[in-house]
Order: structure tokens, then sequence, then C-alpha cells
């Protein structure tokens, strides 16, 4: 066990030096550094002075190793476009993302898993075609759309709930919540909606296909000869060994609501990091590009590792192919 | 007189496909009685394992039961109503399946499963099943039973898990035990004891047996009655014995004789000497490791690296037109000696000559083996690319060694190859979905001799093949080989196949030759324990008449 | 073994029958004339493309020549004269342009991006998959480890970042111009991995197969293994990405559009029509975002319900 999760953890460095690697290349690489913080009539002396000083002049190894050593730090310079430490922004902007994230991962899952679960069991009945048809759909609808039309029917329309923002916030310790207002609330509900939508249909999609397979399994089928009730089977047998697929993906699933909240967060103005890395990119405004990046990658390794290991508590199979190492 | 626990009367199973309706079982009627065993045989496609699941309920949609009645002790069950089909499975009518890696559900202990099982069909508490649970696993042969009731299945090996299998389907005391082919997944070493221990229990617990399987030899062994299967009917109904001795209908008799048998056929020629510096394929000193468990990353990282035998210390040799068989159990290393013979996987050492050249040795000797050598493979599903025409197919070979000149030779040589395996040569302009399991063989046969080898390994040529068609498949080939003087390595586990067609044999276990000779020699006095237990564990139907 | 009606030794009925007979009778034709969601499906796919592809032909207007635009025509409603005297059957936008004509070029730009990205990602991830499921070892380990990674970012995200880091190396004046191409080579590196993880996969379980072995017994070139017998066994499942890919890749191009980073407001697409006209969601035109955004949604959708379609037919085991 303890060797499994070294293993998984040394290849999550890997996989964050390397994107810390990528992040550093558009860092250093992609337009001027210094053209974004010298003025306009520097000299070239001057650009020989900042050059020295932010240490460009230096083997590239040695810059990559700065850069790694500052990312640890959370440092990773000024934002050209706000003129802000780029960590701030970032930390600034995180707690409404994450608080948007949690809710359409909490919407997406419990809706996504009950409706694969029920559209597997209920293969021919007509609210299953109605599901199945409503999740294509859902597929193709995009997320900005979704968004769009959640604005018009009940903020425009209805007017029932805030078309944009956070609503009033609460600031607790560094965190600034929305949760703890009645208009923070109300301001979460139709992003929130947005952006579980298209991951309640992957998910219901994918518990769907694997449940029929494991239905079809032989398994299955002795479960059935040796007379065990439908309850025993369906949600005894079945839905575990569902559960072993599932868990690895919709957890990958989950955490990319953190880079689809982009989108959401443009729609409805909500001031998160997705929004803030949107704006960057129209400004070519590198640092955040950079920071963003490596952020996104912490939390992907993070949930991977958190699947891997549930997946080795969940799988038998893998608990004593670790052990003999095969 | 007393009444049968199973009765099938004119059952009739149906498939909707498509626009048409295709008729699985036709008419089928037979009886079962209390504590008898009856076999049920046929080829694929016969009928016989939707019988077994329509007795069970358990036919797969689309299919259904169109007409005709099962009864169980007298009482009608096709027509009743799912929750009460439920009710009888596995309380009254138990179910053995083939495959029993897949059987088992992997994320439960075998306990779990077991007194699951238990629990649903008798009132007895948690403590009471599990003692039951062991009970029946020390019953069916499982030592240490109390101990491993809390392992999951896939710390069992393949026969083990038959015995816990046979253990479940046994547990609430059924009346009757479908058993659909229960030891055609597993070693030969293995399926006697398997058939045993399903016989044992059944006796024990006073159930009847219906046997499904396509082999003859485990019907001999294990069945009161027989009832012959053919197209969706019962072509022929009788005693084992009576059916074996004077079989009436022709397809039975086609199925009979076409088991082959390891006795000794007439006529064959003479042993060879064993190991022969002059014979035209040599194989010396043969070894192979396998690196286990580790990814292609991790591999880079320093390590103790876990090695695996496969193939160890192999050596022997085949004279000119002469075929040698090398005989052994899935996993005993037969199938990497073949890939290392026919230059598919590099030897980690050793060596083997084609006619004089070291085939691993590069330049040359690649070009010689690619000229010389050639396979036939098991399963001639796989074997021939389902997107290209049979033309192209057998053309494969002398286009890649640049044999034929021009299109119209080409296409001529094809149709002369076609023609030497039996088959029309206007097929070559079909694909291989378009064939029988048998003419896909002939197929592979014809590719193999496109770039007129002299030396072909054969991997189980017939293993994949229904009996009636093995025996073609087996005479063509050995027509071939005096035709062209073919040397053939011929690699089965099933030592019948090995007894008619070589003149010498090897038996691989684990990895290790442990006996090597003429073939009459290994058959009638083997020398090495394992081989003397596979023989024995052969079914010999001729007991039984 | 189940004694289904497709057992290998069971003669088929019905053997003798014309080529047209067998092909109508396939599996695949079969289940498209089962299914009428799959036949309407594939016409309005087809209409959606043909009004595309000849939007210069069919287009009432060219909503881009400055010289036919009257602002006296801006904000009409659907099906109704302009004050400029004008009828516009969809209405006209705040500049008096046509939106039915706005629609057909911006599905034109949608469906060039999303087509060009779809092929680039199936040439890559297909070329990639094949070499690493038949190679295996190493490089097989660094390619789908980078396909693993990415494929755990959305696909959007990779897009936007390549988008971006583009616009940084791009001297400004060529921007417009490149801006397309950005565009379409940012979409299929988003979506490369999908293929590639699939091929593989397909590679690894056909490389296994003994028709391969007999063809590398005989000392056939990898590379003719790979192109002639392996490539052509795994074109269905690269068929049902592809489909699916394209409805992903529309949909990808219209959301960056939509996010201001997309094709050039010179050259709007659908994404970039519908960001337009959300703008006056609120005052009431709303048939400036409606019809751009039905006509995005079911071109995602026609298409994604053919690949679906594809995806069942051609996997019977799944039906």
């Amino acid at each position: 066990m303890l060797a499994f999760i070294a293993r998984r953890l040394l290849q999550s460095v890997i996989v964050m030096l390397v994107v810390a690697f990528i992040a550093f290349l558009v860092f250093r690489y992609v337009g001027d550094p210094l053209a974004n913080l010298l003025s306009q009539d520097a000299k070239m002396t001057d650009y020989e002075e900042a050059r020295e000083r932010l240490g460009l002049n230096q083997p590239f190894y040695v810059q990559f190793f700065h850069f790694v050593v500052n990312a640890l730090q959370g440092q990773f310079g000024v934002s050209y476009r706000l003129q802000q430490p780029v960590s701030q922004l970032i930390l600034e902007r995180l707690p409404a993302t994450i608080e948007l994230a949690v809710a359409s991962s909490i919407i997406a899952l419990v809706f996504g898993v009950f409706l694969g679960v029920y559209t597997a069991l209920k293969q021919r009945a007509f609210s299953t075609g109605v599901i199945m048809t409503l999740s294509l759909i859902g597929v193709s609808l995009p997320t900005f759309l979704i968004g769009i039309g959640l604005i018009y029917v009940f903020a425009v329309e209805l007017k029932w709930l805030p078309s944009f923002g956070r609503g009033e916030v609460v600031q607790i310790g560094w965190w600034r919540t929305g949760l703890l207002t009645q208009s923070g609330l109300r301001s979460l509900i139709l992003p929130a909606i947005t952006l579980s939508l298209f991951q309640l249909t992957l998910i219901m999609r994918l518990v769907r296909a694997e449940m029929m397979e494991v239905l079809r399994t032989d398994y299955i089928r002795f479960a059935r000869a040796r007379g065990l009730s439908q309850r025993a089977i369906n949600f005894g047998h079945a839905l575990k060994n569902t559960m072993v697929p599932v868990i690895t993906i919709t957890g990958l699933q989950l955490g990319s609501v953190i880079a689809f909240a982009i989108i959401t967060e443009t729609v409805f103005q909500w001031p998160g990091v997705g929004s803030l890395f949107v704006n960057s990119v129209a400004a070519v405004d590198v640092p955040v590009m950079a920071a963003y990046l490596v952020f996104v990658a912490l939390v992907f390794v993070m949930i991977n590792l958190v699947v891997d290991i549930l997946y080795f508590i969940v799988d038998p199979r893998l608990r004593d192919g670790a052990k003999s190492g095969r | 007189m007393t009444t049968p626990v199973l009765s099938i009367r004119n059952l009739v199973v149906d498939f909707p496909f498509h626009d048409e309706v295709f008729r699985a079982v036709n008419g089928v009627s037979f009886d079962i009685m209390p504590g008898e065993v009856v076999g049920v045989v046929g080829e694929s496609g016969a009928g016989k394992s939707m019988t077994g699941s329509a007795v069970i309920g358990l036919i797969e949609r689309p299919g259904r039961i169109s007409s005709g009645e099962i009864r169980l002790k007298g009482e009608r069950i096709d027509n009743l109503g799912e929750p009460e089909k439920a009710r009888l499975r596995g309380k009254r009518i138990g179910m053995v399946f083939q495959d029993p890696l897949t059987s088992l559900n992997p994320l439960y202990t075998v306990g779990q499963q077991l007194t699951e099982t238990i629990r649903a069909h008798l009132p007895l508490n948690e403590a009471e099943a599990r003692q039951k649970a062991i009970d029946l696993l020390a019953e069916a042969g499982i030592p240490k039973a109390a101990e491993r009731i809390d392992s999951y299945p896939h710390q069992f090996s393949g026969g083990m898990r038959q015995r816990v299998v046979i253990a479940l389907a046994i547990a609430a005391e059924p009346e009757l035990i479908i058993a659909d082919e229960p030891t055609s997944a597993l070693d030969v070493s293995v399926q006697a004891q398997i058939i045993k221990v399903l016989k044992k229990l059944c006796t024990n617990h006073g159930a009847a047996v219906m046997l499904i399987t396509h082999d003859m030899g485990v019907i001999a062994q294990t069945a009161d009655r027989l009832v012959v299967m053919h197209h969706g009917k019962v072509v022929e109904t009788g005693t084992v014995g009576d059916i074996i001795r004077r079989p009436r209908e022709p397809y039975t008799v086609k199925l009979i004789d076409s088991i082959p048998t390891i006795e000794r056929r007439e006529g064959q020629a003479a042993p060879p000497a064993a190991n022969d510096d002059s014979a035209y394929v040599q194989v010396k000193n043969l070894v192979r490791d396998f690196e286990l468990g580790r990814g292609s990353f991790t591999k880079l990282l320093p390590g103790k690296v876990e090695m695996f035998r496969a193939v160890s210390d192999v050596s022997f040799s085949i004279p000119k037109g002469q075929t040698f068989g090398l005989v052994g159990e899935s996993g005993s290393g037969k199938s990497t000696c073949a890939k290392m013979i026919v230059g598919l996987v590099r030897p980690s050492s050793g060596h083997i000559t084609v006619d004089g050249h070291d085939i691993w040795a590069g330049g040359a000797g690649h070009q010689e083996r690619r000229k010389r050598v050639q396979m036939i493979f098991q399963d001639p599903y796989a074997s021939l690319n389902p997107r290209w025409r049979v033309k192209d197919i057998v053309a494969e070979p002398m286009r890649t060694l640049g044999l034929a000149r021009n299109k119209t030779e080409v296409e001529h040589r094809v149709a002369e190859l076609l023609s030497k395996v039996r088959l029309d040569p206007s097929v070559m302009r079909k694909f291989p979905h378009e064939f029988s399991g048998g003419q896909r063989q002939r197929i592979a046969i014809a590719r193999a001799l496109s770039s007129q080898p002299e030396f072909i390994v054969c991997d189980e040529p017939t293993s994949a093949l229904d009996v009636s068609v093995q025996a073609q498949v087996l005479d063509l080939m050995s027509e071939l080989q005096s035709e062209f003087g073919l040397t053939y390595l011929l690699i089965s586990h099933n030592l019948a196949v090995v007894r008619q067609m070589s003149t010498a044999v090897g038996v691989l276990h684990n990895g290790v030759l442990v006996e090597r000779g003429p073939t009459d020699a290994i058959f009638d006095s083997p020398q090495a324990d394992y081989t003397r237990m596979l023989l024995d564990a052969v079914p010999d139907i001729s007991k039984v008449a | 073994m189940t004694d289904l009606p497709h057992a290998p030794e069971q003669p088929v009925p019905a053997a003798k029958t014309s080529r047209w007979k067998t092909f109508w009778r396939s599996d695949i034709v079969w289940s498209y004339r089962r299914s009428p969601v799959t036949v309407v499906a594939s016409i309005v796919a087809f209409l959606l493309i043909f009004m595309a592809v000849f939007a210069p032909f069919l287009a009432p207007y060219n909503p881009f020549n400055p010289a036919t635009l009257n602002l006296m025509d801006g904000f009409t409603p659907p099906n109704s004269n302009s004050m400029g005297g004008r009828y516009f059957a969809l209405g006209t936008d705040s500049q008096g342009r046509d939106v039915l004509s706005t629609i057909m070029y911006g599905s034109r730009v949608s469906l060039f991006v999303g087509a060009m990205a779809t092929l680039f990602a199936m040439v890559m991830g297909v070329g990639l998959g094949l070499v690493a499921g038949y190679v295996g070892g190493l490089i097989d380990a660094v390619i789908m480890r980078v396909a693993d990674v990415q494929l755990s970012f959305p696909a959007i995200l990779i897009a936007l970042l390549i988008f971006g880091v583009a616009r940084g190396i791009i001297p400004p004046n060529q921007q417009e111009g490149a801006a397309i191409w950005v565009l379409i080579i940012a979409i299929g590196l988003a979506n490369w991995a999908q293929f590639a993880r699939t091929v593989r996969g397909a590679t690894m379980v056909e490389r296994q197969k003994d028709y391969v072995a007999a063809a590398r017994i005989l000392g056939v070139n990898p590379f003719f293994i790979l192109l002639r017998h392996v490539l052509p066994n795994v074109v269905g499942p690269v068929l049902v990405i592809g489909t699916i890919g394209l409805a992903l890749a529309i949909i990808e191009e219209a959301t960056l559009s939509y996010l201001g980073v997309g094709v050039p407001p010179t050259q709007p697409s659908l994404g970039t029509l519908i960001r337009i006209g959300q703008q006056f969601l609120f005052s009431g035109e709303w048939w400036i975002l409606l019809f751009p955004a039905i006509t995005l949604v079911l071109l995602a959708l026609s298409v994604n319900l053919l690949g679906d379609w594809l995806r069942d037919a051609l996997n019977p085991k799944l039906r």
C-alpha cells in the first residue's frame, strides 16, 4: 500500500514538473517579458540592467530551477494587465471558483449516478428513452448556451434569480464566502446548475454504460442462476462492480469542473479564477496564464491521487497485485 | 413409476434476428430421472446450451420459448412469471457455467458469495450459513476450507474456482444441476478431477445432472444416459454404452468416429532416432525469460527485476518430413517455444537451426527462415484479416517474398492452393467471415503453403474446431505432408491429436521438457510422473464400450 | 458458449442474395432503417452542411458587404419588412445585417474550423495511436502518458492555452489572418488524445491477433503491417470518435468565439453571432441570439446523434 502510494506520488511529481516546464516555456518565451515591465522609452542600458536583475542572462536550466523554486513558494511574478502579484490575484478569486465547483460537482454526482443506475436497470422503460434523449441534447448544448438560456428564463423573464455576480459575501479569514448570505446562495443556483449539466450527462452515460456492461457478465448470470433476489444482484453485485471504473472517470470529470468553470464564470460574470484566466488569455497576460496552468495541474494531480487510493480500496485484485508486484 | 425430475416436451426456442427468426431449439423432448446424470452432446450451435438456459429460465433477450413444456417434478415451470422462476433458481435448479474465471464476482470473497446464496434459500443465520459454506468447500475438495473461505476469487486457480462454482450451485440442495461445459475452460489434468467433484457432490446431495458438453470423453466418464443434439433437434437418445457401441443415426456415428483416441493407430512410420545432429530442424538449449510487472517508466529506475522463465533449456530435433508433437497444458511454455521457432519472440539464449541455418543469427538466417518456416494458428477467426479477401490473404506470402511475377500468376497459384486444401477456387473473392471455422482453417493452411515452406509450426491447429471438423483438417494436414514432404512441429494439449499425427513427442511442463522420445514409447510406457498424470487424465471412451 | 444465432458453423439462411440485398440487410443499414431519429438527424445534418457549403449562392444577402448594408434595416423583427422596405425572414441585427445570411456564413466558418480541427486531431491521434499500440515500450509510455495528462484537462482549457501562446508569438499585424488556423490547430491539438487512446487500444488488440503474427513471420515491413493490416481494422472506432469529435469541435469553436478569443469579428462564426446577440437579449431583440443558437444546437445535436448511432451500429453487443 505504501509502496503504491509512493509510486503514485513520484508520478505526480513528474507530471507537475512537466507542467511546470511548459508553464516556464510560456512564461519565458511568449511575448517579451521586458516589454511589459519597462516603459516605452526605456534605454538599451535599462534593458541590460533589467535582464541582469531578472536573471534572464543566466543559463536555461538555472532559470527553470528558479522558476520551480519560486512556484513552490507561490511566486509567479506580477500580472502585466493588473499590475498585482499573480498569487494574490488567484488567492482572492479562488474561494468563488471552489464554491461554484463543489456545488456543481455534488449536483452532477448525485443526479448522474442516480439517473445512470436507473436507466441501466429500466432499459426498456419510456422514461429511460426520454432521459437518454435529453442527455444527448445536453451533450450537444454548449455550456454557455445553457447559461444564457437559464439567465433568460429565470432572471430576465421570471426575475426569480440574479443574472450575474456572486451576491453578498462574508469574509472568514482570507476566505470570502457567498454561502452564508441569502443573496449569495441565490446567486449560486444558476451558475452551479449550468456548470453541472455537462458533467451530469457524462457521469450518467458512463454509469449506465458500465452498469449495462456488468449486467451482461457471467458472474451476474451466475448470480441469477443461484436465485439471488433481483435487488441483491442489482445493488449488491452489479452496482459495486460498476463503481470500480466509474470512480476513476468520475474523479477526473470532477477535476475538469474547475476548468469548465472558465465558461460559466464568463457567462455569469462570476469573480473566480476562470474569468481571470480568460481575460488574461485575451490580453496575453503571460504570468497569470502560467500560474493558472500550474494551479489547474495541481488540482488534477491531487484528484488523481485520491482516485487511485479509492480504487485501491475498492478492488481486491489491485491490493494483491501491488503486493506481488504484478 | 417415478416422476422424472425434469421433463421437456417439444421445446421450441426462437431468436428473432433482424427480420428473420432463428430457431435455436426445435422440438426437443427428453426426461431426467432422480439421481440420473444425463449428458447432452452436440457441436457448437446445436442448441444444447439454449435448452439448459430455457430450463433455468435465463434465455437472453430477444430469445423466447415459443412452444413446448418444461416440467420440474411434474409441475410446469416454463410458463411461470419471473419472480416464481427466480425462486426456483438455486433452490431447486442449480447451474454451473463454463468459465470459472468469469463466473464469480471478483469484488466479493468466496465466503460472502456462498453465505449470500445459502441465506437466500435456507433459513439459517450468518454463522450457520458460514459453517455450511465451509463444509461445502471442504466437500468440493478445497484444502483448508476454513481459511480459504475469506479469499477472493482471483486468489484461486481455475480448477479451484470451478470447485467453488460447483459448491455454489449445490448450496441450497437443488434437485437438478445444469452443468454447461463445466470443464471446457480447464486444463486436461484438472478436468477429470472437476468431473469427479461434480459427480460426487450431486450424488451426495441427491441431485440429478444435466451435463451439457461437446466432449464425448467427459460424457463417457460421467453420464448414465445420452441425448445427442444436432441443429436444434434431438437426433438420438439412449444409455451411454448403447449409443457408443451401436449408434443409429449417421450424425451420431460421425460424432463418435471423429473422436481421436490415444490408442495406437495402425501403419505408423518407424520411430526416428531421438536426437540426430543431421536433423532438419534442431532446437538446442532454448531459454526464454520474461520480466514481470513493471511499467515502462519504472523500468528506467534501478531496482530488482523479477524474472519469469517461460521456457527453460528445451532441446529437440525433427528429421525432414516428420512430425514432432509438443505436448503441454496452458502455461507450459509451448506457445512461447513456437513463437521463438517462427521468429516472433527472441530467445534469451539457445539456438534454433533450420536446414543448417541459425534463424536468429540475422542476415542470411533471417532470410532462410522467412522462406522455409510457416505457421498455422489455433484460432482461424483471428488468423485471417477480416478486411482482406481470401485471394489477398493467400497471396500475401508470395507477394511479400516475390514468388510470383504478375497478377495472373498470383491468381493462378492461389486457385491451385485453394483446390489443394479442398476449397473451390471461386471463393477467392470472398471475405473470411463468409466461411465456417473448418473452412477458414483450410484457408490458413493454403496461406501457409503459399510461400512454399518446408517446415510448418502448427500451434493447436484443431482445438478451436468442432470435433467432426477436426478429423478432416488433420487428414488434410497428413496428406499435404506426404505430398510436399513437409516437416511439422505440432503443438497441442490434445494427446489424441498428437498420438495420431506425430512420430516423436516432447512433453513440456512449466517450461521444462520433462520427457522426449518416439510417440509409442512415450504413450505406452511414460517415464516422467507428469506424463503419466496427463495420460491418466484423458477420458477413454473405449473403456465404456 | 451460448448458442447464439451468429454461431459459426450454422448455415445462414438465404445464403444466395444479391449484393444490394446483402447491403440492405447488413447490420449497419438495418439499424439505420430501424432508427427514425437517426434518419431525421442525417437529413438535418445534410441540410445544414449543404446550406453552409453553398452559402454564397443560397444566402439572400451578403452580410459582409458594407455597400449593401443599410442602418435603416437595423433591428428588423423576423418575418417582416424593414424600415428600408426590404423583407427579412429571420430579422436583422443592430447594423441591419440579415440574420439568416449571417447564420449561413457563420455555419460555414463553424463547420470549416470544426472539420479541419477534427481532421488534424484524427491524423495526429491515429498516427500516434497506431505507433504507440504497435511498437509499445517506452515510445508507447511517453505518448500515452502525454495523452493521459492531456485528456484529464478539458479540451477547452488546452485550446485556450494554445491560443493564448500563439497570440503571444505571432506578430500583431498577422494575427487576424492567422486566427482561423491558430484556432484549428488549438482545437485539433486539444482533441488528438481521444483518437490516440482508442486507436492504441484497438491496435494492441489487433496486434495480438494471429493474422498480424502471420505477416510478421513472413517479415512484412512493420509500416505495411500497420497500414494494410491494422489500420483497416481500427477504422470503425475512429469513425465513431471522428463524428462525435466533429460535434465537440464545433461546440469548442463556438465556445472560444463566444469567449471572444476565437475567429476575428470580420468572419463571425455561430459562436460570435451568439456573443453579439447576447447583448440584445435584455432589450428584447431575441431573434439576434435565438436563431444562431438554434442552428448551433441543431448542428451539434444531429452530428452527435449520427455518432451515437454509428457507435451502436458498429458495436452490436451494446444494443
